[in-house]
């Protein structure tokens, strides 16, 4: 991965950063440039909620060459708390007991590696809420 | 606008063409159209392609076509939107006709993918889901789908064997349709038993990896009526739009709001609705796609796709069959050319040419393509003139 395009979306990755719709106060993650819901170009910064719900989830056996060491893994769909839905691993948990529905937490943790000789790539996994 | 026919479809060999580069195989399909249609001027073109640059490291495609076409100099227009570049470059030029800018317009989709191996054809794919925000969490196209089914599943009751009956019936379909890639018959045992993809979806869940191209030359319904040889077919409706390519953007994660929202727009201008539509091909690249699409389309209930493909309602013979051609999961899925290639099978269908998986009395067909998990889609409705 090109360091500049992993570079620019880590107040994303790192910190949860979003963008709060200073007129309909819908929250985008990540920012946008215009609100999709009112249609307004100005955004306050705000930190999204690091505990959510899963909505729905897969487990991946057949992976993309920089996850094949991960392999199988949970990946789903969480909504947290607050609204925004994200993507991401499903962690820390044995496959067969994850359980849609169920509380999750966001913590930050090595997401890819791109190849032998490129960057770490790090960013949000999510673990069961205790 | 001016009414719209298809005068002329074909395709070229779809499967593993390992001997046939990707310029050969989409003027096999578009020699094949514009002998069928009889025509020796073609005004203007498209080619759907998704990435060819990924492929085959080809971009440039809509010049090199038109020139290996042996037509270089006429205007040639690539048209992109993922799985549903063909549809898409179909649609615009029928719109292209429609507005009188052009007569005779061939329409072509191609792909080539399978020079790239699995993990190349995996990275290419993957591009039409959202590089930042999902695949670089690890997550796959069969993935993204999977989380739709599983959530279909939770939410209505969808069974694991239902989803099955789906590869069931395509294949029943395909298996009649020399042009397939896989025109072999398969059991919901053997799709329960075949390896797993992505929880709950398992290989036979999925469409294949395809190097096919499609073709259709279409013109103006007057001039047909005077050049054409063939049963007239015309172009009743069409319809497209477009959603969050994210899945997690959507505010319901199995439904596919831009599919219902192009199949609305298609029924308006052809004045007609789901329960006129005599067969469809719809975007089957898994299992769960056709459940979740054909109640998008209007053909089913919400939360009852899943009971369509076990009941027989979508088997040839049924009250709506779908995917008569094997569909994407058993005629194969060259993205680029899926959309034209369901154009051909409306085509022949209506017609008269289908053989063994003929509908009988055929006279309207509809046509549902898509991009990535739903970002985009296309839907055409097609009818004996």
């Amino acid at each position: 991965m090109f360091p500049a395009r992993y570079w620019r979306e880590m107040p994303q990755r790192y910190r949860l950063e979003a963008g709060k719709c200073k007129r309909c106060g819908k929250v985008c993650f990540p920012p946008r440039l215009v609100c999709p819901k009112c249609g307004n170009r100005t955004f306050d910064t705000v930190r999204l909620a690091d505990e959510g719900v899963l909505k729905t989830y897969t487990v991946i056996r057949v992976a993309p060459s920089q996850f094949t060491g991960q392999s199988p893994y949970a990946v789903g769909i969480v909504e947290l708390d607050g609204g925004v839905l994200i993507t991401t691993q499903v962690v820390d948990i044995l496959l067969d007991e994850i359980k849609l529905g169920q509380r999750v937490r966001v913590e930050f943790r090595r997401v890819q590696e791109d190849g032998s000789a490129g960057i770490i790539c790090y960013g949000y996994k999510c673990v069961p809420a205790a | 606008m001016r009414e719209v026919a298809v005068i002329g479809v074909g395709m070229s060999e779809w499967g593993e063409l390992w001997r046939k580069p990707m310029r050969d195989i989409f003027v096999e399909a578009a020699l094949a159209a514009i002998d069928d249609a009889g025509v020796d001027k073609i005004d203007s073109m498209y080619v759907g392609c998704m990435t060819s640059g990924l492929f085959v490291g080809q971009e440039h495609l809509a010049s090199m076509m038109s020139d290996y076409l042996g037509r270089s100099g006429i205007p040639a227009t690539r048209v992109e939107s993922a799985c549903a570049s063909g549809g898409l470059a179909f649609r615009l030029g029928m719109i292209e006709v429609g507005s009188g800018v052009s007569d005779v317009v061939l329409v072509g989709g191609v792909e080539k993918m399978n020079d790239v191996g699995g993990d190349g054809a995996t990275y290419a794919l993957a591009t039409a889901a959202d590089q930042e925000y999902e695949v670089y969490h690890g997550v796959t196209f069969p993935g993204l789908y999977a989380m739709v089914a599983n959530e279909h599943m939770a939410r209505f009751g969808t069974t694991r064997q239902q989803l099955a009956h789906v590869a069931v019936k395509n294949h029943k379909h395909g298996s009649m349709n020399p042009r397939a890639q896989y025109p072999y018959e398969v059991t919901v045992d053997g799709v329960l038993k075949s390896v797993l993809v992505a929880d709950p979806l398992r290989i036979l869940d999925c469409s294949p990896i395809t190097d096919g191209a499609a073709a259709a030359v279409i013109c103006p319904l007057e001039m047909a009526k005077k050049i054409s040889k063939k049963p007239l077919v015309k172009v009743t409706g069409s319809g497209h739009s477009t959603d969050s390519i994210a899945l997690h953007d959507r505010h319901d994660l199995s439904e596919f709001a831009a599919a219902k929202r192009a199949a609305e727009t298609a029924y308006k201008m052809a004045g007609v609705g789901p329960a006129d539509i005599d067969f469809a091909e719809v975007h089957d690249c898994f299992t769960i796609a056709e459940i979740c699409v054909i109640e998008a389309l209007g053909f089913v209930k919400r939360g009852e796709g899943g009971k369509a493909a076990e009941s027989g309602l979508t088997a040839l013979g049924g009250k709506i069959p779908v995917n008569t051609s094997g569909g994407l999961k058993s005629k194969g899925h060259p993205v680029g050319a899926t959309g034209v290639a369901q154009i051909v099978e409306l085509t022949e269908q209506l017609r008269g040419e289908s053989g063994k998986r003929q509908v009988k009395g055929a006279r309207r067909g509809l046509a549902q393509n898509m991009g990535g998990t739903g970002g985009s889609s296309v839907v055409h409705i097609l009818e004996v003139a």
